[in-house]
C-alpha cells in the first residue's frame, strides 16, 4: 500500500504538480519541509530585531513610517510561513519553543548588528535582495501552502528592496561622510549576505532531497552566482566598491567570477557564536513572556464567551 | 489546532463589491473579532479587499485526495454540458 502512496507522490512530482497537505507525502519530505519553513518563518521573525533596532532612531519622519511598515510586514510574512509549516502536522507553540530554546535554526544574517542607519540601506538592498531570488524560485515550490505563502511574500519583498536601495543612494550622493557610511556597510554586509545562499553544492547536506522533491529547483550556487552577476552594476552605479579583490566579469561564463565567503565563520556563526545570536534569542524569549499576559487574557475571554454561548 | 495561540480560521477576501470571495490564507485567534481584525492587519495591508470572511478551519469540509477520482468522475463523460457539444448551423449570429 505503502509503494502504491509513494509511486503517485513520485507522479505527481514528475508532472509539476503541487503537494497539498491531505496528500499522502513521504516522513522526509515531510520532515524536510518542516525544517526548512519553519527556519524561513523564524528568519522573518527575528529579522525585525535588526531592523527594529533603528525604528527610534530613524533620520526622518517619512523613514520612520517606511521602516515601521517594513518591519510590521516581515512579522507578517512570519505568521504565513508559520501557518504552512502547521498544516504538515505540528503546532505553532512546538515551532516557537524550538526558535525559544536555540534548537531551531533561522538565517545566520540576522546574527549581525546593525551599527549605522547605512545598514539599514544595506540590508534592505543586499539581505532582501538574496532573499528575494530564493523567494522567486520557491512561488514554484512542490508544496502548496508554502508556495502560496511565497507569491504574497514575493509581491510585498519588492518594496522593501527598493526603499533599501533609496537609503543607499541618498548617502552614496551625500556628504563623504555619508558616502563612507554606505561603502562601511557594503563592506560588512557582502560576505554574509552571498552566505545567505548556503553553503557550496559540493558540501550542502540537505540539496540533494530538496531538489529532487522539488522544494527547491535550483542549487546554492547558481543562486548566489544569479545574485552576484544582477548586484554589481547596482553597487557601481552608487559609486561603492564591492570588498572582493577578485570580483572580475568572466567574458565565457557571462558571469562574475569572485571569492567563497568565509564558510567557517558561516558555521561558526550558524552553531551560535556570531555578534549577536546571544541577543537575538534573549530579547525574542523577552518579548514572547511578556507576551504571555496577553496570549493568557484573550484564552479567558474566549472561553467565557463561549460557557455563555453554551449555557 | 488549538494551542496557546487560538483556534485556527481561514480568511477569504473580496477584492471589490461584486466579485467572488477567494481564500486567501489562515491565522490564530481567540474568538471572531479579533480573527476579523487580525485578518485585516495581515491580509489587506495594500488594499487587497473591501470585504472579509474568516471562518473557523474546524468548520470546513473538503473532499479527499483519495477519493478525487470517483468523487468528480460522475460528470466526465457528460460532455452534452458542453456548449461546443452542439452544433449550429453557418451563418446563424448571437449564439
Amino acid at each position: 500500500m505503502e509503494t502504491n502512496f509513494e509511486a503517485r507522490f513520485e507522479e505527481k512530482l514528475a508532472k509539476n504538480d503541487v503537494i497539498e497537505p491531505k496528500d499522502w507525502m513521504p516522513e522526509n519530505y515531510r520532515k524536510h519541509l518542516i525544517r526548512q519553513i519553519s527556519q524561513h518563518a523564524h528568519s522573518e521573525v527575528v529579522g525585525m530585531l535588526p531592523e527594529g533596532n533603528w525604528i527610534t532612531r530613524a533620520p526622518s519622519l517619512r523613514a520612520k513610517l517606511v521602516l515601521l511598515a517594513k518591519v510590521q510586514d516581515e512579522g507578517g510574512h512570519g505568521l504565513y510561513l508559520y501557518t504552512a509549516a502547521e498544516s504538515l502536522g505540528i503546532s505553532r507553540d512546538e515551532l516557537l519553543d524550538a526558535l525559544h530554546t536555540g534548537k531551531a535554526k533561522y538565517s545566520s544574517i540576522f546574527n549581525y548588528p546593525t551599527l549605522t542607519w547605512a545598514d539599514i540601506g544595506a540590508i534592505g538592498w543586499l539581505v532582501d535582495g538574496a532573499a528575494i531570488m530564493n523567494q522567486v524560485m520557491l512561488q514554484r515550490t512542490s508544496y502548496g501552502p508554502y508556495a502560496r505563502a511565497m507569491v504574497r511574500i514575493c509581491k510585498e519583498e519588492s518594496f522593501h528592496q527598493r526603499q533599501g536601495y533609496e537609503v543607499m543612494t541618498k548617502l552614496a550622493f551625500g556628504t563623504p561622510e555619508q558616502k563612507e557610511m554606505a561603502q562601511d556597510a557594503l563592506n560588512r554586509w557582502w560576505f554574509p549576505t552571498l552566505m545567505m545562499f548556503g553553503p557550496p553544492d559540493a558540501e550542502s547536506p540537505n540539496s540533494d532531497n530538496a531538489i529532487k522533491w522539488r522544494i527547491k529547483r535550483e542549487s546554492n550556487d547558481q543562486l548566489r552566482q544569479r545574485f552576484v552577476n544582477q548586484t554589481v552594476s547596482q553597487a557601481e552605479y552608487l559609486g561603492l566598491t564591492v570588498p572582493d579583490k577578485n570580483l572580475k566579469w568572466n567574458e565565457a561564463k557571462q558571469g562574475y567570477d569572485f571569492s567563497e565567503p568565509n564558510w567557517a565563520e558561516f558555521k561558526a556563526v550558524i552553531h551560535g557564536n556570531g555578534p549577536c545570536n546571544k541577543d537575538r534569542l534573549e530579547a525574542r524569549n523577552k518579548a514572547h513572556n511578556e507576551g504571555e499576559w496577553v496570549r493568557a487574557a484573550a484564552a479567558a475571554y474566549a472561553q467565557k464567551i463561549n460557557e455563555s454561548i453554551a449555557a | 489546532m488549538a494551542d496557546s495561540q487560538g483556534p485556527l480560521w481561514e480568511v477569504f477576501v473580496q477584492k471589490k463589491a461584486g466579485q467572488p470571495f477567494v481564500h486567501c490564507g489562515n491565522l490564530h485567534a481567540f474568538d471572531k473579532e479579533m480573527a476579523l481584525q487580525n485578518a485585516r492587519d495581515l491580509y489587506t495591508r495594500r488594499g487587497e479587499g473591501m470585504a472579509l470572511w474568516v471562518v473557523l478551519s474546524s468548520n470546513i469540509v473538503s473532499s479527499s485526495p483519495e477519493d478525487m477520482g470517483s468523487f468528480f468522475e460522475p460528470s466526465n463523460d457528460k460532455i452534452y454540458r458542453h456548449p461546443t457539444f452542439y452544433q449550429i448551423p453557418d451563418g446563424i449570429k448571437h449564439m
